[in-house]
């Protein structure tokens, strides 16, 4: 298999990148801008998806409501490196992945390097909650935490760990100092 | 007082401002996750704002929602914050909150504006077809 992408001899590639979506069930894949009206598709497109697979009401809602987040954090958070990987802020994978168990949404962006800290910080003290706790942390953000220029409101990861009540798995990559990928991965049970 | 009415969409929900004395009704209702929810909450804050100046003298305020995301959250805050000013100036109100009965995360999301705010509040559960 060849690591680059050309148009002439596109099969290889184009078949081991079908093999692996198959392989690890992904049912959607996308990279790019995040704007409202993708995010508007991608739920609905899954939200028929999952009808289709007769997935239970309350599983519908907290997949739609982890995608919905994903997504928006995406699109007001991603920052842009100027150069060929990203030139636009805004950016991002974006994966769904679906087996017998759960649904499993995961989403990948660059952030700079010098908020990774503050940002691992927050994910760690999220998983570190229990029910309760992640409740309070809620209402104490929807009091005191200001909207963003950007319209966040700082209650997006915590609303993904309550709505899934599972630990949210997270990763960093440091590209170079400026820059270092994100990925994060939200698991929705398919169960009850 | 001018008279809201916004028709929902897939994306913003349905809106109903009325102040008019005999027939007064504010409701929201449906599925909040605009593209920019200052834009779309500004003009139901601002009337807000003209109305707490020559309240009726009882105020209820409907909130049906299926769906909200965080960032409509807080804009909710917002609205009901307007509410307990409304009450605090000695105003009649009543916030009745509206949920699925098969939904706790919406009668969940009710019960945590009430511990917030300090207004009158009644939870409503209504069955779905």
């Amino acid at each position: 298999m060849t690591d680059d992408f050309h148009p002439k001899d596109s099969l290889d590639f184009v078949y081991d990148f079908y093999v692996k979506m198959k392989k690890n069930k992904i049912n959607l894949a996308y990279e790019g801008e995040i704007t409202h009206q993708i995010t508007k598709a991608f739920t609905s497109l899954t939200e028929n998806h999952m009808s289709i697979d007769n997935d239970p009401n309350s599983v519908q809602k907290k997949v739609f409501h982890v995608m919905v987040e994903c997504l928006q954090n995406i699109s007001k958070h991603a920052e842009n490196r100027n150069d060929v990987i990203t030139s636009k802020d805004g950016r991002g994978i974006f994966l769904v992945s679906k087996d017998d168990e759960e649904y499993n949404i995961t989403t990948g962006n660059i952030v700079k390097t010098n908020k990774v800290n503050d940002l691992k910080r927050m994910l760690e003290n999220i998983n570190n909650l229990d029910k309760d706790g992640l409740k309070q942390l809620y209402k104490q953000q929807m009091r005191e935490g200001r909207l963003s220029p950007k319209g966040g409101a700082g209650l997006g990861f915590i609303d993904i760990a309550r709505k899934t009540g599972e630990k949210l798995i997270y990763s960093f990559l440091e590209i170079d100092d400026n820059s270092s990928f994100f990925v994060l991965t939200s698991t929705v049970s398919r169960e009850k | 007082m001018d008279i809201i009415k916004i028709q929902g969409t897939d994306d913003t929900p349905q809106v109903t401002l009325d102040a008019t004395a005999d027939a007064s009704y504010m409701e929201i209702s449906g599925r909040s996750l605009p593209e920019d929810v200052v834009t779309f909450y500004g003009p139901i804050l601002e009337w807000l704002e003209e109305y707490a100046e020559s309240p009726l003298k009882k105020t209820v305020f409907n909130f049906k929602l299926e769906y909200f995301n965080t960032a409509s959250s807080k804009l909710l805050l917002d609205i009901l914050l307007k509410l307990e000013d409304i009450h605090d100036d000695g105003n009649e109100v009543l916030i009745r909150w509206h949920f699925p009965d098969d939904d706790e995360d919406m009668e969940e999301a009710g019960e945590e504006y009430e511990d917030i705010v300090e207004v009158p509040f009644e939870q409503v559960s209504y069955t779905i077809d």
